[in-house]
C-alpha cells in the first residue's frame, strides 16, 4: 500500500512536471522569437531557425530544425513565400499535427499586416518575386504591435490556462511599444522624403513608415546578387542624381554598397534589421532606437 | 424583410379568417366584442406599420452610406502621372495562405547536356559489373538530359501527394516514365509517417535525391553499380522520427520488386524490404552534418543487366549495406554567400544466387561481394560560383573460375573515376555546369567533358539537406 501510494506521489509529480512545461515556439525569423519570448514570457520556450546573419529565404532544411519543429506547439514566421525554400519540408518532415497549415499552432505574421509589394504580373525574369507581397514586414513597429496581438491569441488558444498572463504581457508590451512608436517617430520626423538606396528590396514596410524615397536597389532584381553592370550604370545615375545614404542588412554582402560608397561618396551604413543585427540591437525596442539613430545621424541634416 | 411582410400579411389574413369564422359559426355576436377585435385588430396593423418603417428607413441610411463610400473610393481628380504600377498593396486579412490556389504547385525542370567522350560510349563496360536500371552513361553529343514535372499539394488535413514525371528519351524515341508518385501523411500521432505509391527509397544520401539536385552532372560510381542509378519502386514506407534534442529517424521499407537492383516483382511482389536511420545536427552556427546507416535487401528474378541486347539474368538476392556521411560549412550558416559541402557514402554488396550468363545454356551460382565509394567536396567561393571535386571507385571480388573472361570477371582492375566540376547560378532557378571526368573505370581510360543546364519554372521547390 505504502509502494502504491509512493508511486501515486512519484506520477503525480512527473505528471505535473509535464503539466508545466513551457510551451515550445518555434520562429523562423529572430524578431518574432524576441516578440513570443515579451508575450510569452517564462511560460514559453523559444528558438529561432535563422540568426541575424544568415538570409531567411536562403538557409537549408537542416536536421536539427527537423528535430527542432518536431517539438513545437506554435511557429511563428514571416510567411508571404519568405522560407518557401525550406519551411514546407521542414513542415513535412518534422511530422507535427499542431503546427500544420490551418491549426492555430501556424502563425505566418505577414498574413496580418497591411502588406506592400505585391506583385500585379508575376514573372520570375522580374526576379524572385514573392506572389504575397513583401515578406519584410517587421522593420515598421506598427507591424510588430499588430504581430504581438496575434500571437497572444494564439498562445492563449493553445494554452487556456494561462491566458490571462499573455493577455498581461500583451498589455504591458503594447504600452511601451506605443509609447517607443511615439518617440522613434518624433526623432524620425525630418527623415521624410529622403532619398536612399538599399541592398534588396528589404525595407520597404520602413519607408513606407518613415517616408523615406527608395531610389535604386544594388540587386538588379530581386534575389539576383549586384553584378559589375548594374553597379556602375547605379554610379551614373548617382553622380546625377545622388541619393543620401546607402542601407544594407546584416547577410547581405557589403561589397556593393562599399564600392558604391567609395565612387560616388555617398555614405553606407548597415542597419540591424532583426534583433541581434548589431551589438545594441539585442532587443525589439533596441533594435528600431538603433535604427532610427543610425537614420538620423546620416540622414537629418538639422541635428 | 420580405419574409418578415409576408409573415405580417399572413397573420393578418388568419385573424380575418377567424373572424369571418367567428362570424359564421357564431351569428349572434355582441357589437362590443366585435369592437373589441377591430381595435385589437387596428393595434396589431399600426405596430407592424411601424416596425416595417423602421427597416425601410435603416435600408435607406445603409444605401446612402453605401453610396458616400463609393464615392469616396473613386480615383482621386487627376491623380499625379505615376509609372505603371508593378506592386499594389494588400489589406489586412486579404491572404491566401499557398502559392497555389487550389491547384497543385507544378514545377518544371529542364535538364539539358552535351556530352563529348574519348571512346565511344557504347561499348564500354566495367569489368566486374554488369549495371542495370537506368545507370548508363548520358548519351554523347547535344541531348535534353532528364525533363521532369513535380506535381504537388496536401490532399487535406490528413495526407500530402506528389507526383514526378520525366519525360525521357530512349533508343531515340520519347516515352513519359512515372518517377514518384505518392502519398505521405501529415498528422499520424508520436512522429510517424507513412508514405504509399511509388518513389525513390529513403537509403543512403543520394538515393532520393532528384538529379536536378545533384552537385554533379552524373550520378556516382556506387550508385550507378549497385542501385541502378537510384532505386525507386512501387512501396510503403515506414518512417519513425525520435523525440530527441538532435536529428534522428528511422525508417522501413517494403517495395514490390520491379526496378534493379530488385527484378521480376520476387516474393509475389514483395520482392524487396530495407531500413535505414539517419541522424544529423548543428556544430556552432556555421556547421550541419547528416550521416546514416541503411540496408537494402532485394530479391530479384531473371533480373536483367549488362547490355541492353543481350542481357545477364540473375535469381537471387541482392544485400546493400550503406553508410552515408555529409558536412555543411557556411561562415554563421549564411551559405549565400560562401558554404562548402563534403559528401561521402560507402556502398558494399553481396549478391548471392545464380546468373545465366549472356549466350550461356544453364545457370551458374554466383555468391559475389562488391563494394563502392565515393568522396566528393563542393565549394562556393562567392556568390553564384561554385567548384567540386569528386573521386570514386568500385571493387569486386573474383566470382570464380567459372566466370573467367565474362562481364563479372573484375581482371584484377578496380574502376577509378576523378571529376572536376565548375558551376555558375544566375540566380536559385537557374544553373549552368562543366565537368571533366577522367574516367578510368573501363580497362581503357577515357576523358569526358560535359556541359549542362539545368531550369527550374513555377513552384518554387524547396530541397532536402
Amino acid at each position: 500500500m505504502k509502494n502504491l501510494l509512493k508511486l501515486l506521489i512519484l506520477l503525480t509529480a512527473v505528471f505535473s512536471s509535464l503539466v508545466q512545461a513551457k510551451l515550445n515556439v518555434f520562429a523562423c525569423e529572430p524578431e518574432w522569437a524576441a516578440l513570443a519570448e515579451v508575450i510569452g514570457g517564462d511560460l514559453v520556450k523559444t528558438t529561432s531557425a535563422t540568426n541575424a546573419l544568415q538570409d531567411p529565404h536562403y538557409i537549408q532544411a537542416r536536421p536539427s530544425l527537423i528535430a527542432k519543429i518536431r517539438k513545437a506547439d506554435l511557429l511563428v514566421c514571416s510567411g508571404s513565400e519568405l522560407e518557401i525554400g525550406w519551411l514546407p519540408l521542414l513542415l513535412r518532415k518534422g511530422n507535427n499535427p499542431k503546427i500544420q497549415t490551418g491549426k492555430p499552432g501556424n502563425l505566418m505574421a505577414s498574413q496580418f499586416v497591411r502588406r506592400l509589394d505585391i506583385p500585379t504580373v508575376l514573372d520570375r525574369a522580374q526576379g524572385d518575386m514573392h506572389s504575397q507581397g513583401n515578406p519584410h514586414i517587421q522593420t515598421n513597429p506598427h507591424n510588430i504591435a499588430i504581430v504581438a496581438s496575434v500571437v497572444a491569441e494564439r498562445l492563449q488558444q493553445i494554452d487556456p490556462g494561462n491566458a490571462d498572463s499573455y493577455q498581461q504581457n500583451l498589455a504591458e508590451f503594447l504600452q511601451q511599444w506605443n509609447q517607443a512608436i511615439t518617440g522613434w517617430e518624433q526623432r524620425a520626423a525630418n527623415l521624410r522624403g529622403q532619398e536612399i538606396v538599399v541592398h534588396h528590396k528589404s525595407w520597404v514596410y520602413l519607408e513606407d513608415w518613415l517616408g523615406l524615397v527608395e531610389v535604386a536597389t544594388l540587386e538588379s532584381k530581386p534575389g539576383i546578387p549586384p553584378s559589375g553592370a548594374h553597379l556602375s550604370q547605379l554610379l551614373a545615375q548617382m553622380k546625377t542624381k545622388p541619393a543620401k545614404l546607402i542601407i544594407r542588412s546584416p547577410y547581405q554582402d557589403a561589397k556593393a554598397s562599399a564600392w558604391l560608397s567609395e565612387k560616388t561618396g555617398i555614405p553606407a551604413t548597415l542597419l540591424p534589421f532583426t534583433v541581434g543585427g548589431s551589438d545594441n540591437a539585442n532587443d525589439l525596442f533596441k533594435l528600431f532606437d538603433e535604427t532610427i539613430h543610425l537614420l538620423v545621424i546620416h540622414l537629418d541634416t538639422a541635428e | 424583410m420580405k419574409h418578415y411582410t409576408l409573415q405580417n400579411f399572413d397573420l393578418l389574413k388568419l385573424i380575418a379568417f377567424s373572424l369571418c369564422l367567428m362570424a359564421f359559426t357564431h351569428p349572434v355576436i355582441a357589437e362590443e366584442s366585435l369592437a373589441d377585435i377591430r381595435a385589437e385588430l387596428d393595434t396589431i396593423r399600426s405596430q407592424y406599420e411601424q416596425r416595417i418603417q423602421a427597416l425601410e428607413q435603416r435600408l435607406e441610411t445603409a444605401e446612402q452610406q453605401l453610396a458616400e463610400q463609393s464615392v469616396s473610393k473613386a480615383p482621386a481628380p487627376a491623380p499625379p502621372p505615376v509609372p505603371e504600377p508593378t506592386t499594389r498593396e494588400s489589406t489586412a486579412g486579404s491572404y491566401t495562405s499557398a502559392n497555389n490556389q487550389y491547384n497543385p504547385a507544378i514545377g518544371i525542370i529542364i535538364d539539358g547536356e552535351i556530352w563529348s567522350y574519348g571512346n565511344d560510349p557504347a561499348g564500354r563496360s566495367i569489368p566486374g559489373f554488369a549495371f542495370g536500371g537506368e545507370s548508363g552513361l548520358a548519351d554523347e553529343g547535344l541531348s535534353i538530359g532528364e525533363s521532369e514535372f513535380v506535381f504537388s499539394g496536401n490532399v487535406d488535413n490528413w495526407f500530402y501527394g506528389q507526383i514526378t514525371a520525366a519525360i525521357e528519351q530512349e533508343d531515340g524515341e520519347f516515352g513519359i516514365g512515372l518517377e514518384e508518385a505518392f502519398i505521405e501523411t501529415l498528422s499520424l500521432p508520436a512522429s510517424i509517417t507513412l508514405r504509399l505509391g511509388r518513389f525513390f527509397s529513403g537509403v543512403g544520401y543520394l538515393n532520393d535525391k532528384h538529379k536536378h539536385t545533384w552537385d554533379f552532372a552524373d550520378q556516382a560510381l556506387p550508385y550507378r553499380a549497385f542501385m541502378g542509378s537510384q532505386y525507386g519502386d512501387d512501396g510503403v514506407q515506414l518512417r519513425w522520427l525520435a523525440p530527441t534534442d538532435f536529428f534522428l529517424e528511422f525508417g522501413a521499407e517494403i517495395f514490390r520488386g520491379g526496378s534493379y537492383p530488385a527484378g521480376g516483382n520476387a516474393n509475389s511482389g514483395f520482392g524487396s524490404t530495407s531500413l535505414f536511420a539517419h541522424t544529423g545536427g548543428d556544430v556552432g552556427f556555421s556547421h550541419s552534418w547528416t550521416a546514416g546507416l541503411s540496408w537494402l535487401g532485394a530479391d530479384a528474378a531473371e533480373r536483367e543487366s549488362g547490355d541492353e541486347d543481350d542481357p545477364l539474368l540473375f535469381t537471387g538476392s541482392s544485400d546493400i549495406y550503406i553508410a552515408d556521411f555529409v558536412w555543411k560549412w557556411a561562415p554563421n550558416g549564411n551559405s549565400r554567400q560562401q558554404n562548402f559541402i563534403f559528401q561521402a557514402e560507402y556502398l558494399w554488396r553481396n549478391e548471392d544466387g545464380k546468373v545465366l550468363l549472356p549466350g550461356a545454356a544453364i545457370s551458374t551460382p554466383l555468391d559475389q561481394d562488391a563494394s563502392g565509394w565515393y568522396v566528393q567536396g563542393t565549394y562556393q567561393w562567392m556568390p553564384r560560383w561554385r567548384a567540386g571535386l569528386r573521386i570514386d571507385g568500385l571493387s569486386a571480388d573474383n566470382p570464380g573460375m567459372i566466370y573467367t573472361g565474362s562481364i563479372l570477371d573484375p581482371q584484377g582492375h578496380d574502376p577509378r573515376r576523378y571529376s572536376l566540376m565548375l558551376d555558375y547560378s544566375n540566380s536559385e532557378f537557374s544553373r549552368l555546369r562543366i565537368q571533366y571526368n577522367r574516367d578510368e573505370t573501363g580497362l581503357e581510360s577515357d576523358d569526358q567533358i560535359g556541359l549542362q543546364y539545368i531550369m527550374s519554372i513555377g513552384a518554387h521547390g524547396s530541397h532536402a539537406f
